[in-house]
């Protein structure tokens, strides 16, 4: 078992979905369970179904960030632009320095979208144009350097590409380095956008929900596609007024399921292991676990394990539900957007009911709700699972 | 800034006309030749047959690497972290998918779909060992080796742990030559612990600098024709090791190297060949160290 660490402090975050810019649309979607999901309409030829598409992506990227335009890039700008969170990073680069400051996103397919755009418009020798030539754009990093440029930073920069645990992987990679006196503070987050290759891929594995996806219920048909970005700032603990009140990591788990590459463990071993993890550095038992935002993609496979491990290791007051049928499944953004809610739960007391749901699956326990509530929430966990068997819980409190 | 130690246990680099760490070393020192014809592509023989079928090219290729450095480790598969680096995973499939879907996305292979997700090598490294440990997939374009290595160096730092680092890049093909300048297959991987131990081949002091870097250059004719695969940043270093004393020599070597994380942030490496071993087993004796659990063969690894 891992030792505990030493909680991270969350300065400032934000996460923009299919329900709107920033959280105040979050909080609002979550206390009503109004979903943002919208029959598909994205691309030349789309497939029926249902999608989490964001609004407002049809400007380009200003001048200076120009070279990054694409669709995932404008969309972490959306996202960075929300909240005051870019104020924030330039707080915190005056106080620590821009090399003091690492960038640690998640994305599954990042700038895949403009690749896919360019191979519509191949030239006579079957070449990209010459204005869509560029290497920096058609690869993952893309949105690891945008966010870097865009933030003015020049500490560490990574991009982190595992699937649906993407980004919930660049919190525990960013308090390693925090641990260690690497970095003074971290942007962590990410941000993945709808392209067809998603679309048409998951279609053709079969897991795509034909209707609005109703995680946990014995009747779910699959996964809706969605968007989103979504962004925090993590720094080391300071002591100074109000310091007890603020949001802070206070453990993370990670594991892999070693069982298959596109269906997750049966029995939900590698997610257990994970869990174990970042209950162990939170140094906590999952008695002391007030809320969970599942991973619960509605697919057959992942609910029915995920809701098994619920009903083990947590008691019956735990309320655990899925907000994916308000935003879609993020895939690589899954992570951040769901960081996100948890901590609009610690914050805000709003715990969000599991959308579209109406009778659950018989693996259910008593702690998966299906309609919102409002209450005290000292700790919130966020589960992250993915292709490739990736597992990633993490473990959200208030300061003591 | 306070500087961090590692100890490589394992060392693998694989690309056609360099199939091994052997030859690659030699090749790097001016010693040896590249292998003519060069060999062809690795198939991921540590995975069932199913899975192996399914596997991908970068696959094949990152676990060769991988399955090579954790034998010289002589550890087992199932207790290392993982971080598994590649500039832009696997470009056939990228190439495939973005054709598809001008040409018939409702024929969309699942399998490939599945393959082209970043992580694919990090998955299947995990069904093929039974490792249930964390692995993560990482990018950083240019400086994707570096990134990655750091990444790894901080997680051995930070969790007190061996770390597999695997970086691995192919040949862009397709439309996408015309915007990638990515060719042939460049795999390499280390085992790195936080403790030094009797499968010890160096020691790797690192920290972070802030300031204007350059790319370093390669210093072997060997390296040379590898420059253009997007894994190249892991070159120098790996020339930088094969130079190192061997453990047959009487006198530790050192060198230091700067890896560019970015123009402007660089990981400092202080590379240490490890004590003679009479030095270095009495010092064992004194210490707390790693004794491996196997011998170094690819075999044990592959789960039945």
């Amino acid at each position: 078992m891992p030792q505990p660490i030493r909680p991270v402090q969350i300065t400032a975050f934000t996460a923009t979905s299919a329900l709107g810019v920033g959280k105040a649309s979050m909080v609002a979607a979550a206390a009503a369970s109004r979903s943002g999901l919208r029959p598909n309409d994205f691309g030349p030829s789309p497939l029926a179904g249902w999608i989490g598409r964001v609004e407002g992506l049809e400007a380009p990227l200003p001048a200076p960030l120009a070279c990054w335009d694409c669709r995932n890039n404008r969309l972490a700008w959306l996202g960075l632009n929300a909240d005051g969170f870019i104020e924030a990073v330039h707080t915190a680069r005056r106080r620590f320095g821009p090399s003091r400051i690492a960038v640690i996103v998640g994305t599954s397919t990042s700038s895949i979208g403009a690749t896919e755009d360019a191979y519509r418009v191949l030239d006579a020798e079957g070449c990209f144009p010459p204005a869509l030539r560029s290497t920096r754009l058609h690869t993952p990093h893309s949105l690891g350097s945008f966010v870097q440029q865009a933030l003015g930073l020049e500490g560490p920069s990574l991009t982190i590409s595992t699937a649906c645990s993407s980004s919930a992987k660049a919190f525990a990679a960013a308090e390693r380095m925090l641990r260690l006196g690497l970095i003074d503070a971290a942007v962590v987050g990410g941000a993945d956008s709808l392209c067809g290759s998603v679309l048409f891929g998951f279609n053709a594995l079969g897991l795509v929900s034909p209707d609005p996806c109703r995680p946990f219920d014995a009747a779910r048909r699959g996964i809706n596609l969605g968007e989103a970005a979504g962004f925090a700032l993590l720094e080391r603990c300071r002591a100074g007024a109000g310091s007890e009140r603020r949001l802070q990591l206070i453990g993370h788990g990670e594991s892999s399921d070693a069982h298959h590459m596109s269906t997750p463990h049966p029995h939900g071993l590698g997610a257990e292991r994970a869990l174990d993890d970042a209950l162990a550095r939170a140094g906590i038992d999952a008695d002391a676990v007030d809320h969970i935002n599942l991973h619960g993609t509605a697919s057959w496979k992942n609910d029915e394990a995920e809701a098994r491990l619920v009903a083990r290791r947590f008691r019956a007051r735990v309320h655990a539900s899925s907000t994916k049928g308000l935003t879609g499944h993020t895939l690589g953004s899954a992570g951040i957007v769901e960081a996100a809610f948890s901590l609009l739960a610690i914050e805000t007391g709003c715990m969000p009911g599991t959308a579209h749901s109406d009778k659950l699956d018989a693996a259910c326990g008593p702690q998966i709700r299906l309609q919102p509530a409002h209450g005290e929430v000292c700790v919130a966990l966020s589960h992250s699972f993915g292709f490739g068997g990736t597992n990633c819980v993490l473990a959200f409190a208030r300061g003591a | 800034m306070r500087e961090h130690v590692a100890f490589v246990e394992g060392i693998a680099l694989w690309t056609p006309s360099l199939p091994g760490w052997d030859i690659a070393r030699a090749a790097f020192r001016g010693e040896g030749a590249g292998t003519e014809p060069p060999a062809d592509r690795p198939s991921p023989e540590l995975l069932p047959a199913a899975e192996r079928r399914r596997a991908s090219a970068s696959v094949g290729l990152a676990l060769e690497v991988a399955a090579r450095a954790l034998a010289q480790s002589g550890r087992r598969a199932d207790e290392l972290l993982s971080v598994f680096t590649s500039a832009h995973g696997d470009l056939a499939i990228n190439d495939y998918l973005c054709r598809m879907l001008v040409d018939a996305p409702l024929l969309i292979s699942p399998t490939k779909f599945h393959n082209f997700v970043h992580n694919a090598a990090s998955g299947y490294w995990g069904i093929a060992t039974g490792c249930l440990q964390a692995s993560t997939a990482v990018s950083a374009f240019e400086c994707s080796f570096a990134a990655g290595l750091l990444e790894a160096l901080t997680q051995c730092a930070a969790e007190q742990r061996a770390v597999l680092l695997v970086g691995y890049d192919t040949c862009a093909i397709g439309a996408l030559a015309s915007t990638n300048d990515s060719r042939g297959l460049l795999g390499a991987a280390l085992v790195i612990a936080p403790q030094r131990g009797l499968a010890t081949r160096a020691s790797l002091g690192w920290s972070l600098a802030a300031g204007a870097n350059a790319r370093l250059p390669l210093r072997s004719e060997a390296a040379r024709p590898l420059a253009d695969n997007a894994m190249a940043d892991a070159l120098p270093l790996f020339e930088a090791l094969a130079w190192l004393a061997d453990s047959s020599s009487s006198t530790p070597s050192a060198t230091a190297l700067s890896m560019p994380l970015s123009a402007t942030l660089a990981l400092q490496l202080q590379l240490h060949s490890f004590e003679p071993p009479g030095a270095a087993r009495q010092a064992l004796l004194i210490n707390d160290y790693h004794e491996p659990d196997h011998e170094p063969d690819l075999a044990w690894a592959r789960r039945d």
